[in-house]
């Protein structure tokens, strides 16, 4: 039954535009950017594989973005209740939502990971980004797994909110604004700064370091792997809080 | 067989559906009407567990819906015309709903040649017409070769050929021993297309039965008479049966043609009509829905001026 559902999610998704579109943004955003820091940085953004991921929360963006539409497009054009009425139980057909778009998020976070890696180590050729060490594989091979749970968030957003213009408001509001804003709020700004979800997903591929040092934060709460954690919980109690909640309410 | 049994369905203070019980037998179109905000939409979706009853249940062919394994084998349902993403093909919208119950794409097809949309398949829905995506949501519905079919309000909004075709489908599937309930709140289509009928108002159960018999129940039947001796025809009449005298003919009730033609000639009463009065179909429903309307129009608009000087 759920091969039946996987491939139902695929059609649906791929038989669009927008995600194409978003794919496509996804990928040049963060390599592009990238490119530029590569080649018209000077010594502020030293060439280290961690710093090769420094674009990479574009990608991310657009990601969640793609999550989002995938998700709470469904409920404003209603096949979310045709999907509903071909599987009344609700909560397969949404754990297959979240497969498909998560691990089109998971290939995703791998070109955009070793896309990013890869054109830093031919805009400086010179510079040593060879992958010797486990933190340098977690970099960029780490993408993969921020950017899975990243549609995770997505996914679950949508089915919380179920509306599309609300559900990409709150999604940049908070990766574009808040995010940011709250590391000035006097006295525990930084404090907060450091439980932020993607803050803590910047910190388990080694991108985060850039900010620390201007920032003045104090020396990070958890390691890669904890940050990590950290971060897939949230993600996955906000897709869990959205399927309980749509499996509930009247479609 | 579609079965509810005293269905209730509140939103808020609202009661959608109250205590609704009927049957929509296998093998005819069931007519399921009632006014605008009568509660059919809810009902129908009471029938496919997209929303979850306050009280009674409803099974289709004797299982609630949510306990069918691949529904779409059993019930195909067109709720909404407009549940489509606009920028998806046809084909693809029917390709994606097919494989949730493991259809296989070889039936997309047969069912974009039944509604004939094969060339236009590939097209986004969004450049369909009105007409072309009511028969995309009809090729969703038939996508399982379904024993049950609902429809809601499938003929809105579309010319006399889209609605002669959809009407002939109804009854062709019914014909072929499937359970065809459909919604209307248009009751000249439903007297064409349903042998039976569910009516509803508010809510609420008002008649069940079959077509026939809901035209005889409440069709006020009388009889037209105009003569050129209404002073004989009125004598002979008193006494003998109910009427009224209006532009100087006579409307007899509780008397049939024939009495009241020999009743006439004994009288020497000269006839110029002699006509029975079957009520139309559509008096009939008003008659009977009129205490039912949620939204109703005052019957005579108010004078302006005291209106403003409220």
């Amino acid at each position: 039954m759920i091969t039946n559902l996987l491939r139902a999610e695929r059609i649906k998704l791929f038989s669009t535009r927008a995600p194409w579109w978003c794919l496509a943004i996804a990928i040049i955003a963060p390599l592009a950017f990238t490119a530029l820091f590569f080649a018209l940085a000077g010594p502020e953004i030293p060439p280290t594989v961690g710093n090769t991921q420094l674009a990479s929360g574009n990608g991310r963006t657009v990601l969640l973005v793609l999550a989002v539409l995938a998700t709470a497009s469904e409920f404003n054009w209603g096949t979310m209740r045709l999907t509903f009425q071909a599987v009344p139980s609700r909560v397969p057909a949404l754990v297959a939502k979240v497969l498909v778009v998560g691990a089109l998020g998971a290939v995703l976070g791998l070109v955009v990971g070793f896309g990013s890696w890869g054109l830093a180590s031919l805009v400086q050729p010179d510079a040593d980004l060879a992958l010797h060490s486990g933190a340098a594989w977690r970099s960029v091979l780490g993408q993969s797994l921020v950017f899975l749970f990243t549609a995770v968030a997505g996914v679950g957003v949508a089915l919380l909110l179920r509306s599309v213009a609300f559900g990409l408001t709150v999604v940049l509001v908070w990766t574009q604004v808040l995010e940011g804003v709250l590391v000035f709020i006097p006295g525990i700004g930084k404090h907060i700064y450091q439980w932020m979800p993607f803050h803590a997903a910047d910190e388990f591929v080694g991108a985060g370091g850039f900010a620390a040092g201007p920032l003045g934060l104090a020396p990070a709460p958890l390691g890669p792997w904890g940050y990590l954690g950290y971060f897939a919980a949230i993600t996955v109690a906000l897709f869990v809080a959205g399927v309980l909640v749509t499996a509930r309410r009247d479609a | 067989m579609i079965e509810a049994t005293a269905l209730t369905k509140r939103y808020g203070a609202t009661t959608a559906v109250d205590e609704l019980t009927f049957t929509a037998r296998s093998g005819r179109v069931t007519g399921f009407l009632g006014p605008n905000g009568a509660g059919k939409s809810t009902t129908m979706r009471l029938i496919l567990g997209l929303d979850t009853p306050d009280a009674g249940r409803v099974l289709v062919d004797g299982v609630p819906y949510r306990e069918l394994t691949d529904p779409l084998r059993t019930v195909g349902a067109m709720l909404d015309a407009t549940w489509r993403h606009p920028g998806r093909s046809g084909r693809d919208h029917l390709r994606w709903l097919a494989a949730t119950n493991g259809i296989p794409d070889k039936r997309v097809e047969e069912v974009l040649a039944l509604v004939g949309l094969t060339s236009v398949g590939k097209t986004r829905v969004l450049q369909y017409s009105l007409g072309m995506q009511q028969r995309l949501g009809i090729a969703a519905a038939m996508l399982g070769d379904p024993r049950v079919l609902l429809f809601d309000e499938p003929v809105n909004g579309l010319d006399p050929e889209g609605m002669a075709w959809i009407r002939q489908l109804l009854h062709a599937l019914a014909a072929e021993g499937r359970t065809v309930f459909v919604s209307s709140h248009l009751l000249p289509e439903m007297a064409q297309t349903a042998q039976d009928l569910v009516v509803i108002g508010r809510g609420r159960l008002i008649y069940q039965g079959t077509m026939d018999e809901f035209i005889a129940q409440t069709s006020e039947h009388g009889v037209r008479v105009r003569t050129a001796h209404a002073d004989r025809l009125r004598a002979a009449l008193t006494g003998q049966a109910e009427f009224t005298e209006a532009d100087g003919a006579f409307v007899v009730s509780g008397m049939d043609s024939d009495r009241i033609g020999q009743l006439a000639f004994d009288a020497g009463a000269t006839l110029h009509e002699l006509s029975p009065i079957t009520g139309s179909l559509e008096q009939a429903y008003l008659d009977l829905t009129r205490d039912a309307v949620e939204f109703a129009v005052p019957s005579a608009p108010s004078a302006p001026s005291s209106e403003a000087a409220r």
